[in-house]
């Protein structure tokens, strides 16, 4: 009997394991009291050398510890998207009340821990790596959520992400147990394989685990019915977390989503396509419905990103190659718009005593002309305007619907763009222009359940180049991916390309 | 050509950011004349014997998607080109001559509005033409929310902006899965292409076109605005600063009529036809409808605002005859309304400035004192109510001409509204310019800023009067070609050439 040892990868894993590596250092930089000032560099450090490797590794597409693992252009363009947020959030960071709460080292390492949860989520094809990646990307979440520990919004936020989370795990868990129960394997591969064969086609175990498997993801990405905590949670968390939840967990979300849809139940699409279909309608109508007329813009922030999720979901539906493309250029384009509004939030929070009140950026045109420009760019391509990113994932997601024969749904993209000019616009409208009647209500500012930080912490925010510099460029790669969509467009391609 | 001309306007903007506050305007108007030069090079460079686009832009833009920068010009936006170069110079002087709040901003997204707006009009490529279609509103949210005015009846100017951006909006975006729709079905599996000659070639189901006619209808239904989709236009034009109402009544609604021949004839050519008595009763609504308004309010602005919903109802109808001689009539009375409508709100603007109320009742005798003013203000009325020997005549007669020879009852409607468009037109010049004169009203001159601004669009009305053939030759090749389309398609017509 002889003992065949099993290759390693390495160059495979270098992203996953070089991640690790950093997450220990920050981690060790919280215990030696000198170096606890370096863990927010040693941060940006290891993304930045994670980001090489991926980069490194584009254009390779290979299975990893035998076969839980695949690094394919899919996996690496949402890790990409994923380290960027990651990166963004530590510059939002700098002066976060928050950070100096938990300790910079601990704060950091979770927020790196989170990162290491996606960037092996986008590559798991197998339930086991599957389950364990949502679990190693949402439980830094739900403590980072509460990192804010002297405010009760804070905690209160952490706890509930966390009984919702677990819900929401534990049902997928449930789902995958019957999946595994239909089709005898874990890996997608070997699902795709069973369900294709006579006898386990239509099989009600494989139905109902399909089912509870959705409900689980639809919890994590935030899908309407399944949305309730995401306001709250935005709210309540520190703004550089929810920056980063908002953004970055959608997108791992999304890329396990077409993962586990398009590679282990594409014979099934057949049953899953019109629920789904429905699910993105509904998250659609909830979450544009929800945004309006909501004072915080967290809140707001939190129940567009239901809408979007539900236009994203679009992508998944059309179960095609060009529904893929279209999600990932969409979370890309997603990111940037996103990523502007929350920096410019970030600095108002710090900068004004009326939190993330939508009157916090009230007059902002012309008090801050350089974050006043990437919040408008921000809101007009989240309202899918042209000459912005937004537009064009627009046009990618509606092209990918009508070409797959689901046009209803496009429609129902189309109406809910317009419903979201309602709480867009006034956004843009309280930068730039005069108040209306309504908002002229002097005094001392009344902080109306909307504001989680009372008090200006840093009066200077608006000019920290930390703050404006990532809201400019997010704002700058809107329009110029607006104007000249094709390198986005190829990046996505590839993507695409990587599973059918 | 064709890509500087597109390009000039929001370039000037740009650079006009860097500029001392004081100069901007001026900068600005120098890129609306440039622009104009432009355009008038094109209407030289113009050969009216050969048929299909001319100066031609052919780029890949997103070629996964299938969409293609592909600009050119023919008879059918030729001349709104040239309106709107010459309109905007006129609204882009008549701001600069005036102290603006936030100088860069404001002519920033002026001159983004002419780029967008001669977009719309030169791109060829359906989702190119979306696109533009939907970027003019941008700047127009910011000029009518930012620099807008409150007023005491309706809604705040920002409430008035939005209302104004969602109706139009709903109908453009419907717009935009419509043009996908189009182009995925008419594509059939195929190379995807937005471009509007390619579509037109490989053509569209009866079926499909039948519902996405009325995607593309509605959009541009909303922005002229039509009877029944005109919710908007009241506080906006109430709630608009002067200087954009001017480009935006005399310009952005002619972009949803030059739609309906560019797009809708072409591609649609069995819906057109199908849908072609209840567009026609949309239309002749909007005459009506906008007539009487027109003579029951007391807002001036309201007046000419309504007056534009008429006006645009004469030209859909023209349109609508489905005849070379009616959309001819359509386009030569497009420009007409343009160049009408463009000094009527300015010398509104003027008496309202001298009367410190833009209410009728208010107004009067304002000729006393300023024959000038008299005279232009009558030349204009009387190109508006399209008294014979005016371009608008001309317009007027071929639509109708065209509307008789097709849908006779139709036709014999839309003569009351020229009955009616003389009474509210001349309503609007006595009520101001004769009457007597209330308390504390000064009758003043023009002052040379408001005549440099006036005297030339005045001039372009006189010489469309003296020479209407400048635009109607160049026009009626293309207007033959877009027509043609749809009159296959026309049982009667089908049956007589048998």
């Amino acid at each position: 009997m002889s003992f065949q040892a099993p290759t390693i990868d390495y160059a495979g894993l270098a992203p996953v394991i070089a991640l690790t590596v950093g997450l220990c250092a920050v981690l060790m930089t919280a215990v030696f009291k000198p170096l606890r000032r370096t863990a927010p560099a040693l941060t940006m450090l290891t993304l930045a050398g994670t980001a090489g490797l991926l980069i490194w590794q584009w254009g390779e597409s290979t299975d990893l510890v035998s076969g839980a693992l695949r690094l394919d252009e899919l996996a690496i363009s949402i890790a990409l998207i994923a380290i960027l947020t990651a990166a963004v959030a530590v510059l939002l960071s700098i002066r976060e009340p928050a950070v100096e709460e938990v300790g910079s080292g601990e704060y950091h390492a979770l927020l790196l821990g989170s990162v290491l949860g996606m960037t092996l989520l986008a590559q798991a094809q197998n339930l086991v790596s599957f389950f364990i990646a949502i679990e190693v990307l949402s439980i830094p979440l739900y403590i980072l959520c509460a990192a804010n520990l002297r405010r009760e919004e804070s905690l209160e936020s952490g706890l509930k992400y966390l009984i919702v989370g677990s819900l929401g795990s534990a049902t997928l868990l449930y789902g995958m147990s019957f999946l595994y129960g239909g089709a005898g394997t874990t890996d997608f591969d070997g699902i795709a394989a069973a369900i294709g064969r006579e006898g386990v086609l239509g099989d009600p175990l494989i139905g109902v685990g399909i089912a509870m498997a959705a409900v689980g993801l639809a919890f994590k990405a935030s899908i309407a019915p399944f949305h309730q905590w995401t306001p709250d949670v935005y709210q309540g968390a520190p703004t550089p977390i929810t920056a980063f939840m908002a953004v970055a967990t959608k997108a791992a979300a999304f890329a396990v989503f077409v993962r586990f849809f398009d590679v282990a139940l594409a014979p099934q699409s057949g049953e899953w396509q019109a629920p789904l279909a429905v699910l993105a309608a509904i998250s659609i109508v909830v979450g544009n419905v929800g945004a309006l007329r909501q004072p915080s813009l967290k809140r707001m922030l939190g129940y567009s990103g239901v809408a979007q999720a539900g236009y994203i979901l679009g992508g998944l539906v059309v179960a095609s190659e060009a529904g893929v493309n279209a999600i990932v250029f969409y979370l890309a384009a997603y990111a940037f718009m996103n990523l502007a509004a929350f920096a410019v939030v970030v600095a108002r929070e710090r900068e004004t005593a009326y939190g993330d009140d939508i009157r916090a950026v009230g007059g902002l045109g012309a008090e801050r002309p350089l974050l006043a420009w990437p919040l408008t760019i921000a809101m007009l391509g989240l309202a899918g305007l042209p000459a912005t990113a937004g537009f064009i994932g627009k046009l990618y997601l509606i092209e990918a619907l009508v070409a797959g024969d689901y046009a209803w749904l496009a429609v129902f993209i189309a109406i809910g763009t317009m419903i979201s000019l309602a709480y867009y616009l006034p956004v843009v409208a309280a930068m730039w222009m005069r108040p209306g009647a309504e908002a002229q209500t002097p005094g001392a500012p009344a902080i109306a359940g909307a504001s989680p930080e009372a008090d200006p912490t840093d009066p200077e925010a608006g000019r920290r180049p930390y703050l404006v510099a990532p809201a400019l460029l997010a704002a700058a790669a809107v329009v110029f991916f607006g104007i000249l969509p094709q390198p986005l467009v190829e990046f996505a391609e590839r993507a695409g390309a990587a599973l059918f | 050509m064709t890509n500087s001309l597109l390009w000039t306007p929001l370039a000037f903007g740009i650079v006009g950011l860097f500029l001392p506050k004081r100069a901007t305007g001026w900068w600005a108007v120098l890129g609306a004349a440039v622009t104009l030069g432009l355009a008038v090079a094109l209407l030289a460079g113009f050969d009216s014997g050969a048929s299909g686009l001319q100066s031609t832009v052919e780029a890949k833009w997103i070629p996964e998607l299938g969409v293609d920068y592909s600009l050119g010009v023919d008879g059918l936006n030729l001349f709104l080109i040239l309106l709107t170069a010459v309109v905007w110079l006129g609204g882009t002087a008549f701001a600069a001559f005036r102290d603006q709040d936030r100088p860069h901003l404001f002519f920033l997204m002026m001159l983004l509005g002419e780029t967008a707006t001669l977009g719309a009009f030169l791109a060829q490529d359906l989702l190119l033409f979306v696109l533009f279609f939907d970027l003019m509103l941008v700047p127009f949210y910011f000029l009518f929310g930012a620099w807008g005015s409150d007023r005491a009846e309706g809604p705040s100017a920002s409430a008035a902006t939005l209302k104004m951006i969602v109706y139009t909006l709903i109908g453009s975006l419907l717009m935009l899965v419509g043009a996908i729709a189009a182009a995925v079905i008419a594509a059939d599996g195929g190379q995807l292409t937005f471009s509007i000659a390619a579509l037109v070639e490989q053509g569209l189901g009866e079926g499909s076109q039948r519902w996405i006619f009325w995607l593309f209808a509605a959009a541009f239904l909303v922005k002229m605005p039509a009877f029944l989709l005109h919710g908007w236009m009241p506080d906006a034009y109430r709630a608009a600063p002067l200087a954009a109402l001017v480009v935006f009544s005399g310009v952005l609604a002619k972009v949803g009529a030059y739609g309906f021949l560019r797009v809708v004839l072409p591609l649609f050519p069995d819906a057109t036809v199908e849908f072609q008595e209840v567009v026609l009763a949309i239309a002749l609504a909007s005459i009506l409808y906008g007539s009487a308004m027109a003579f029951t309010q007391t807002n001036v602005r309201l007046i000419a605002g309504y007056s534009s919903v008429a006006q645009l109802g004469f030209i859909t109808a023209g349109i609508f005859a489905l005849r070379a001689d009616g959309a001819d009539g359509a386009i030569l009375q497009m420009v007409n309304h343009g160049l009408v409508v463009a000094p009527l709100l300015v010398i509104v603007a003027i008496l309202a400035e001298r009367s410190g109320s833009e209410d009728l009742r208010e107004m009067g005798g304002m000729a006393m004192r300023a024959p000038v003013l008299a005279a232009l203000f009558l030349i204009v009325t009387l190109a508006t109510l399209a008294m014979p020997g005016s371009a608008n005549f001309i317009g007027e007669f071929y639509i109708l001409n065209g509307l008789f020879q097709e849908k006779i009852v139709f036709a014999i409607v839309a003569i009351s509204g020229v009955a009616m468009a003389a009474f509210y037109a001349l309503r609007l010049y006595q009520r101001t310019m004769h009457n007597r004169k209330p308390e504390g009203i000064e009758s003043r001159e023009i002052d040379w800023r408001d005549g440099v601004v006036l005297a030339p669009l005045v001039a372009c009305i006189l010489a469309l009067a003296l020479y209407p053939q400048l635009i109607l030759k160049r026009t009626d090749r293309s207007v033959q070609q877009a027509v043609a389309a749809v009159s296959d398609k026309q049982p009667s017509k089908a049956v007589a050439r048998r």
